[in-house]
């Protein structure tokens, strides 16, 4: 279970963006978080995925109640908890190769496995991997993503818009393969949008804010 | 937009620039070794006009100054060149360690910037050399501990704007240490900016070593650049020999004109947005 309890936090001094807000994300299933613009959806993500030190509150992992984020948080700890940002294109760094961007976690933990089967998972050719991101669409920068959140096998995959600039068949698309992720490793998967639509279809639990 | 040259204007001042390096580089790397470095004492030929046998004419010596300028252009590169990478790679260092440790290493780094650039930079580089008359590593060393600041604070803010990048929560979620954002994220994106400044800094670097030779604290005799040869040439012009520094100045303000037109052109087409703060 990755957990947030009272949540309180926010960018610019005394304005909060959440206000004591309560999440819990299980294992082995998916649930929603659905709200509309502005409303703290993003800000969910960052504390959840210890990016961002929340102002109150505390944020656990399995049972374990973190205390550090960002570089403070254990390697261990941050690597559990996968991340999928709405916008692929910020989410990359320019001077790398898909095949960089998907291999950089493995990398950086100091693992020189191959990341073949990771991208066949998330539909990546060859081809598109020699690829630099300016060469690349939207979903197909996305895929990349996708499988750089999977490189590590994490428990807890945080989709925060995942899908709100793609087209409806790579939407489709990454969201079987997440779903896979979920039926075959356990993963807990925290999907955030804005279109319920999706949410019910996809979630079995859709938590509001 | 406003203020740069564009189109014809700056293919011609790209073309104009390279063409004159090529042949400035050119001529101060193939006339020396020829004619020798031009230090041989002629006592019957002191102070002669240019003519066809001196296109510069002689100094009060009697030596060639248009093989002496020469040789002491490549010295005056050399080391310009070497004070601006050391100077860049300093500041980029520095600027890099301050952008992505932030905190108390931000404030003390950015601190010893301003003290260093509180100082004007030929007074600290007289300082320097001082200590360590005649040597040509002192020279190099007062030219580039004076100028990394600039690089520095270039480098800093570049960081910094690359902090809140997205694409650097990713690489901290993927588990990847501060040193490895710094050196594969931070160090790639500043490369081109840092080239760049390196560039622009030898120009700069060019003038700083000949003002410290003019005064007499820069290189030692036996290694003649164009400082070396304009302060010996001063008090000849009195006696009308005008060459001794018009001559030299004139390559000195070619070869840096040159440098800095290309540098221009380069910056222009690499960072737009950064014209004003390139301005070394």
């Amino acid at each position: 279970m990755l957990s947030g309890t009272g949540l309180v936090a926010g960018y610019r001094k005394g304005v909060a963006v959440l206000d004591g807000i309560d999440v819990e994300v299980p294992a082995g299933r998916v649930t929603g978080l659905a709200g509309p613009s502005g409303c703290g959806k993003s800000t969910v993500a960052r504390v959840l995925g210890l990016l961002q030190r929340p102002w109150e509150g505390r944020v656990s992992v399995d049972g374990d109640v973190v205390d550090g984020f960002r570089h403070s948080a254990p390697r261990a700890q941050r690597t559990a908890i996968g991340m999928v940002f709405q916008q692929p294109r910020p989410a990359v760094d320019p001077r790398f190769t898909l095949h960089e961007v998907v291999a950089e976690p493995l990398r950086a933990t100091g693992r020189s496995e191959p990341i073949e089967a990771l991208t066949e998972q998330v539909g990546l050719t060859a081809e598109l991997l020699r690829r630099r991101p300016h060469e690349v669409s939207d979903g197909q920068l996305q895929r990349a993503c996708l499988g750089r959140a999977l490189a590590l096998r994490p428990r807890y995959l945080i989709c925060d818009e995942m899908t709100a600039m793609l087209d409806a068949s790579t939407t489709a698309a990454l969201v079987r393969v997440v779903d896979r992720q979920v039926e075959e490793h356990g993963t807990g998967v925290l999907a955030i949008s804005h279109d319920e639509a999706l949410l019910e279809r996809w979630a079995g639990r859709v938590l509001r804010i | 937009m406003r203020g740069r040259a564009t189109g014809a204007r700056v293919r011609a001042r790209l073309w104009g620039s390279l063409g004159t390096l090529v042949l400035v580089v050119l001529a101060a790397l193939i006339v020396p070794p020829l004619f020798g470095s031009g230090s041989t004492v002629h006592y019957e030929a002191i102070r002669l006009p240019p003519g066809w046998a001196h296109p510069f004419g002689t100094d009060s010596s009697g030596r060639d100054l248009f093989v002496r300028s020469l040789a002491g252009l490549r010295i005056s590169l050399l080391v310009a060149a070497i004070s601006a990478v050391v100077s860049t790679v300093l500041g980029s260092a520095v600027g890099v360690a301050a952008g992505a440790l932030g905190g108390w290493s931000d404030r003390l780094l950015m601190r010893a910037v301003d003290a260093v650039n509180a100082v004007p930079h030929l007074l600290l580089g007289i300082v320097i050399v001082s200590l360590y008359r005649g040597s040509v590593v002192a020279v190099m060393l007062s030219i580039a501990l004076t100028h990394w600041a600039t690089v520095a604070r270039i480098v800093r803010s570049e960081v910094l704007s690359l902090r809140e990048r997205p694409y650097i929560d990713a690489a901290i979620s993927g588990g990847a240490s501060r040193l490895r954002v710094l050196y594969r994220h931070f160090l790639p994106a500043v490369v081109p900016q840092a080239a760049l400044s390196a560039v622009l800094l030898i120009p700069h670097a060019v003038w700083h070593e000949t003002a410290l030779s003019f005064l007499g604290l820069g290189l030692p005799p036996h290694m003649a650049s164009i400082g070396n040869i304009l302060g010996d040439g001063r008090s000849a012009v009195l006696l009308g020999a005008w060459w001794l520094i018009l001559f030299p100045s004139l390559l000195l303000v070619a070869t840096t004109l040159a440098v800095s037109g290309i540098a221009a052109t380069w910056r222009d087409r690499v960072v737009p947005r950064r014209r004003s703060e390139l301005s070394l």
